[in-house]
């Protein structure tokens, strides 16, 4: 199988929070570069634990590092609030003022791509 | 080593005040009790930016504090639209002075709201919101929700403190005497602990507040056999939970403000909450983020009448949020120039909006470097608020609380920095009168 849609949804973690002053760390970046997904879509997926995925949606693609936790329904993933799932975010709020951050449409499938580092995702936008 | 008492946590919007830290050689080396696992990692301090600095040929170059506001200056005056984003870690003081500074240049202000309690801020315009101070919570609340939100992992302290866990006045037993109600799409350490969660279907936060208010107002029949994912066995129990309590308490995330229909999720909340009154006594509460989110939207109300999104523009302050807003801005390429206070865009703005910041001249203001930074022309370092400098904060429940200094410092203060750019800006002005 080649990928899978899913609903992608973002959020703090302690880790995340512990780590908002010190953006540019080792730490911040295998706590946030990751994506959590139930253990039967990681299979279906043909991915292990530490493996990368490429999650795309309408906005963009993200490599991230998929990690299990079924407490994630099955078809839908979770990536910690952070740059590598605002990769994939749009910037458009329907007039409303906050962007979806929750609840995005996305495809996501195994890769042997790496993650970029957080000052080379900054640097994406620089075209 | 001094053990310093009573100190104010500058992390999240709990801004707990019985922290315990030891300081030795101006350094904090422990933090003894108070904080949780987030509040000690900041008390306990990160790498700093070291110095004023100014990007040419495309690194950055460190200077003096003077040549950096001086250039700060410069890139404001001359900006057309400067988009002044920010301001949710750092005290009312400095806030105030962004607000000059918004007026004097025409300006829009935005602050961190506009991406995280936004949307319950236009709620609560519409339709006001019953709610009360953390402490009536902890002294009164026997059912506590939380609805969208995991505060085992984003407020660690909130539950211990403040809500369920906690022990009050009417609420001596703690937990043994309280219910918690958990209402989130998929398992956390938060959902664990309650005694019902209530796994919705993400994005149909909606409809359920509408069955839950349907049940309360006595139309239980009009609510069908499942309501957006979840049973209505299910919804009949909460609402029964609701009728036999004496005092509920919602607080709710961003799993409801991030969230497809944003702003009317909670206006629903609030209505639910509404209908809980025909019961019993019942609170709604935003769980809110950054330590000052509450003081900026606070400082922003009382200085220009609206909470957030200000654009001066038009020499008055006009307010259209999803238009000023400094996400929608940036998308919409609606802004020359960026400063960027206590806060970081580079991190938690989508993608697309980061695009347009790469282009335009953007000054930092902040103690740490974040991606933020490499967007950054002109960066100034400030002192660490809360344990540099002191000044007045809003908890999430709106009380005022004082920030403390802890340590000495050669940093500037952001108020200091804020009223050194504006008076290098009103005397650019000048000159350029003469």
């Amino acid at each position: 199988m080649e990928g899978m849609n899913v609903r992608l949804i973002s959020g703090r973690t302690a880790v995340q929070g512990q780590n908002l002053d010190s953006k540019l760390t080792e730490k911040y970046f295998v706590e946030v570069a990751r994506c959590d997904m139930n253990g039967n879509d990681m299979e279906k997926l043909g991915v292990a634990k530490d493996d990368t995925v490429k999650v795309t949606t309408a906005y963009g693609a993200v490599i991230v590092k998929a990690k299990q936790d079924d407490g994630n329904p099955e078809g839908m993933v979770f990536i910690p609030m952070g740059p590598w799932c605002n990769a994939v975010i749009s910037g458009d709020t329907h007039g409303a003022g906050m962007p979806s951050f929750k609840g995005v449409d996305a495809r996501v499938e195994k890769t042997a791509e790496a993650i970029l580092p957080v000052k080379e995702l900054m640097r994406t936008y620089m075209g | 080593m001094v053990e310093v008492t009573d100190v104010v946590c500058s992390l999240c919007g709990c801004v707990c005040d019985d922290i315990v830290v030891e300081v030795e050689n101006n350094e904090i080396v422990k933090v003894k009790r108070g904080a949780c696992s987030v509040g000690k990692s900041k008390l306990l301090g990160h790498e700093r930016i070291k110095s004023p600095a100014i990007r040419e040929n495309g690194e950055l170059r460190e200077c003096s504090y003077d040549e950096a506001i001086k250039k700060a200056a410069e890139i404001l005056y001359k900006s057309r639209r400067p988009l002044l984003y920010g301001w949710s870690s750092t005290v009312c003081e400095a806030d105030k002075v962004g607000v000059e500074l918004t007026e004097d240049l025409g300006a829009v202000m935005d602050n961190t709201a506009s991406v995280c309690h936004g949307p319950s801020v236009l709620a609560i315009n519409d339709v006001g919101l019953p709610s009360c101070t953390l402490g009536e919570v902890k002294n009164r609340a026997d059912l506590v929700i939380y609805w969208g939100a995991n505060p085992s992992q984003a407020h660690a302290n909130h539950m211990k403190r403040y809500s369920y866990v906690s022990k009050g006045y009417w609420t001596a037993e703690g937990k043994k005497g309280k219910k918690m109600v958990v209402v989130d799409v998929r398992k956390t350490m938060t959902t664990k602990m309650a005694d019902v969660f209530v796994q919705i279907k993400q994005g149909y936060d909606y409809p359920v507040f509408s069955a839950l208010r349907a049940i309360l107002r006595g139309h239980e029949d009009v609510v069908p056999d499942e309501v957006g994912g979840v049973p209505k066995e299910q919804l009949l129990e909460v609402a029964n939970m609701v009728k036999e309590s004496k005092f509920m308490m919602t607080f709710f995330g961003m799993g409801v403000t991030h969230t497809g229909a944003r702003h009317n999720n909670i206006v629903n909340a609030i209505q639910f909450t509404r209908a809980a009154h025909l019961h019993t006594k019942a609170n709604i509460m935003p769980l809110r983020g950054h330590y000052n989110v509450a003081g900026i939207n606070q400082v922003c109300t009382w200085e220009t009448g609206f909470p957030f999104a200000i654009d001066m523009s038009r020499g008055y302050a006009w307010y259209n949020p999803g238009e000023q807003s400094a996400t929608d801005l940036l998308y919409r390429a609606d802004c020359d120039a960026a400063m960027i206070i206590a806060s970081d865009p580079g991190a938690h703005f989508p993608g697309e909006s980061l695009k347009h910041l790469a282009k335009i001249p953007v000054i930092q203001i902040d103690p740490y470097a974040n991606p933020t930074t490499e967007f950054a022309d002109v960066v100034i370092p400030a002192a660490v608020s809360g344990i540099e400098a002191e000044g007045n904060v809003y908890r999430m429940d709106n009380i005022p609380i004082r920030l403390r200094k802890i340590l000495d410092t050669d940093y500037l203060p952001d108020e200091e920095i804020l009223e050194r750019i504006l008076t290098e800006i009103r005397a650019m002005r000048e000159k350029e009168g003469e």
